[in-house]
């Protein structure tokens, strides 16, 4: 592993063993986290992106399981863990948001108990200690009359409240990693930016890593530093968040960029979607898993899967057309 | 809180009346009469009889005098147990059958409840298997085929187990199997659905991320939200269980209420059958409001109205 990456995944398959057969829902990804960055990991709906993330933790759903590559987290090997070793991890070292508060809380507990709960788990706090500790979350993530809200029910609580309850709870004991998981999908506009906002400010103030998850495009750009783009189970890009937006160099990236509504355009541009549906994942074609959908289609992408080609440091992509290019400025300075 | 109780004791206060209302007329529709036995006794004896309980008198006034009687506490005497009370009656059946009921209960749901996570922890493999079929079992065997299979095998053919009255605490080994079998296997079968309900919930999930161990998991993050529909389904059958069953008394010889309040129906043991109905009516609403109260504790969301 690499010492620099708080988070360094490699490589990493991982298939879901369903009646019908097995799914290879990642096939073969890798990313890195420094410590304080933002990643973002995109795509659409099924792409990989959430199990990535919750492998990471050790969260796979049955009938999930890691087939191959390795992943690190803050000097752990997550593949050999045992599930007592994980426990240790969670909530601790690597925390998590969910994408719906109204269901992600317990109904029968008060929120104190359950951001208590946390803290008396890993932490030697006594129960005094882990209230103070609790009141002082709630004032941290903006939560007014933190003394009433703790004797509150989850019910009790608006979305964006309750959005705010899981962030005090995840950043209980200060963990190296936080995942948010398209954390403000089911929120409305303006406490989505709330949200935002805070998860921002709180990086800064304890210096953590954050891997947010979304399809929200315009989410990604005002809050990450890099940027992974997924389909169907690969990275098909990653880059920092300028190279990615000024410069995006797959097809999907490019489909994905066309399709964000832009408020500053005059003209009224039509949006341009991505036509067709995504792969199905039981059957994967054999080369590029976007190669049906994509405009600029080649014999060799639906034989083959492309490698990843370095355009600038640490812009990379997955796509014949570069690897064309290459080949063919190559091609040039030799002639 | 304190208005929700009185709400709730004027409301019983009105279902027992109506319960009453119905009861006694529905009862003096059906043919017969209390003092019409086997052995013939005299048309003079009859109208004597009759004259001195004031069965004489017009349906709506013996209507009046029995509720004017009962407003004071007074249930009257019984028309065929002669020289008791119907108090009397029920104050000394009723422990019998209650302590029998009772005991079924706890059974039931001791039993129901851990087999039914069990269960739903399996989803699918054999141990799930097993479970579901005992369930459906015990929601299919009749009590008195469970009675006398039972009393067959550990009674008649083993001689473990006493196969009569409820002198002894092995006397109750039977009994109680018969009466908690129902119970256990439904009560097993709404704890496997709503536990896995529970399971799949985004809840278990945000706990799995906060690093909780299992056991902790399922017994202070699951239960308390699966076990729900088992509280609502407890209530009423509690009351049927306290109430005592006839089949199961009868093959076991118990002398409990459900015994009684069938006999007296047979009887038309009148002043019983009304003594009784209300006493079983007021129990059910009792019951039901303390299952409503615990509802409140256990899930918070929930509003007393």
């Amino acid at each position: 592993m690499n010492n620099d990456y708080l988070v360094d995944i490699q490589d990493e398959r991982l298939s879901f063993f369903t009646p019908a057969g097995e799914v290879k829902a990642l096939g073969g990804v890798s990313m890195y986290v420094r410590e304080g960055e933002v990643l973002g990991i995109v795509g659409e709906s099924g792409s990989g992106k959430s199990v990535t993330a919750y492998s990471l933790m050790g969260l796979t759903a049955h009938p999930g399981k890691l087939v191959g590559g390795d992943l690190y987290f803050n000097g752990h090997h997550i593949n050999g863990m045992n599930e007592r070793e994980m426990r240790k991890m969670r909530g601790n070292e690597v925390s998590i948001i969910f994408q719906d508060p109204m269901t992600s809380l317990n109904p029968v507990y008060t929120i104190g108990r359950q951001i208590r709960e946390v803290i008396l788990l890993h932490t030697d706090k006594n129960r005094q200690q882990a209230n103070d500790r609790a009141r002082e979350l709630l004032r941290l993530v903006g939560i007014n009359e933190p003394d009433k809200r703790l004797k509150q029910y989850p019910h009790e609580l608006s979305g964006g409240m309750r959005q705010r309850v899981m962030i005090a709870i995840a950043l209980a004991c200060e963990p190296k990693l936080l995942i948010a998981d398209e954390p403000t999908t089911a929120l409305d506009v303006t406490i989505q930016a709330q949200i935002l906002e805070l998860m921002m400010d709180l990086k800064k103030q304890l210096n953590m890593s954050i891997i947010l998850i979304t399809h929200d495009l315009g989410v990604v750009a005002g809050m990450c530093d890099r940027i992974a783009v997924m389909y169907a189970g690969k990275v098909v890009e990653s880059g920092t968040t300028d190279e990615i937006f000024y410069n995006p160099s797959h097809e999907y990236t490019k489909g994905l960029l066309q399709s964000v509504p832009n408020l500053n355009d005059r003209d009224h541009k039509r949006l341009v979607p991505i036509e067709g549906l995504p792969v199905d994942m039981l059957n994967p074609p054999a080369g590029c898993p976007f190669a049906p959908r994509c405009r600029s289609c080649m014999k060799i992408c639906l034989e083959r899967m492309p490698e990843y080609t370095q355009l600038e440091g640490a812009h990379y992509s997955a796509c014949w057309l570069l690897d064309k290019a290459k080949f063919e400025s190559q091609g040039k300075a030799q002639s | 809180m304190a208005k929700y109780i009185i709400k709730r004791v004027i409301l019983a206060v009105v279902t027992v009346f109506v319960v009453a209302t119905i009861t006694f007329f529905l009862m003096n529709l059906v043919p017969g009469g209390p003092f019409i036995t086997e052995k013939s006794i005299s048309v003079q004896a009859q109208e004597a009889l009759k004259e001195k309980f004031g069965l004489d008198k017009p349906l709506i006034v013996q209507y009046k005098n029995y509720m004017l009687s009962i407003l004071q506490g007074d249930f009257g005497l019984s028309l065929r147990q002669r020289g008791r009370t119907v108090s009397d009656i029920i104050g000394s059946r009723f422990p019998i059958s209650a302590r029998l009921g009772g005991i079924s209960m706890v059974v039931a749901v001791v039993i129901g409840v851990p087999l039914g996570s069990v269960a739903a922890l399996n989803r699918g493999k054999w141990g799930d298997k097993v479970i579901t079929v005992i369930a459906t079992c015990g929601a299919a065997f009749p009590s008195f085929v469970i009675c006398t299979v039972g009393m067959y095998i550990f009674g008649v053919h083993l001689g473990w187990l006493p196969t009569m009255g409820l002198t002894a605490p092995a006397n109750y080994i039977l009994p109680v199997f018969a009466l908690s079998f129902y119970p256990m296997a439904y009560i097993t079968r709404l704890m496997r659905s709503s536990m896995l309900d529970v399971i799949g919930q985004d809840y278990m999930r945000t706990a799995r991320a906060k690093g909780l161990s299992q056991a902790n998991r399922l017994f202070r993050q699951a239960l308390r939200n699966a076990i729900l529909p088992v509280i609502t389904y407890v209530g009423p059958m509690l009351a049927y269980l306290l109430a005592g069953t006839f089949v199961v008394e009868k093959i076991f010889v118990i002398p409990g209420l459900g015994g009684q309040f069938v006999s007296s129906i047979l009887n038309r043991d009148y002043t019983v059958i009304m003594g009784t109905t209300i006493f079983l009516a007021t129990l059910v609403i009792v019951i039901n409001a303390l299952v409503d109260i615990a509802y409140k504790f256990i899930d918070p969301r929930v509003q007393l109205k």
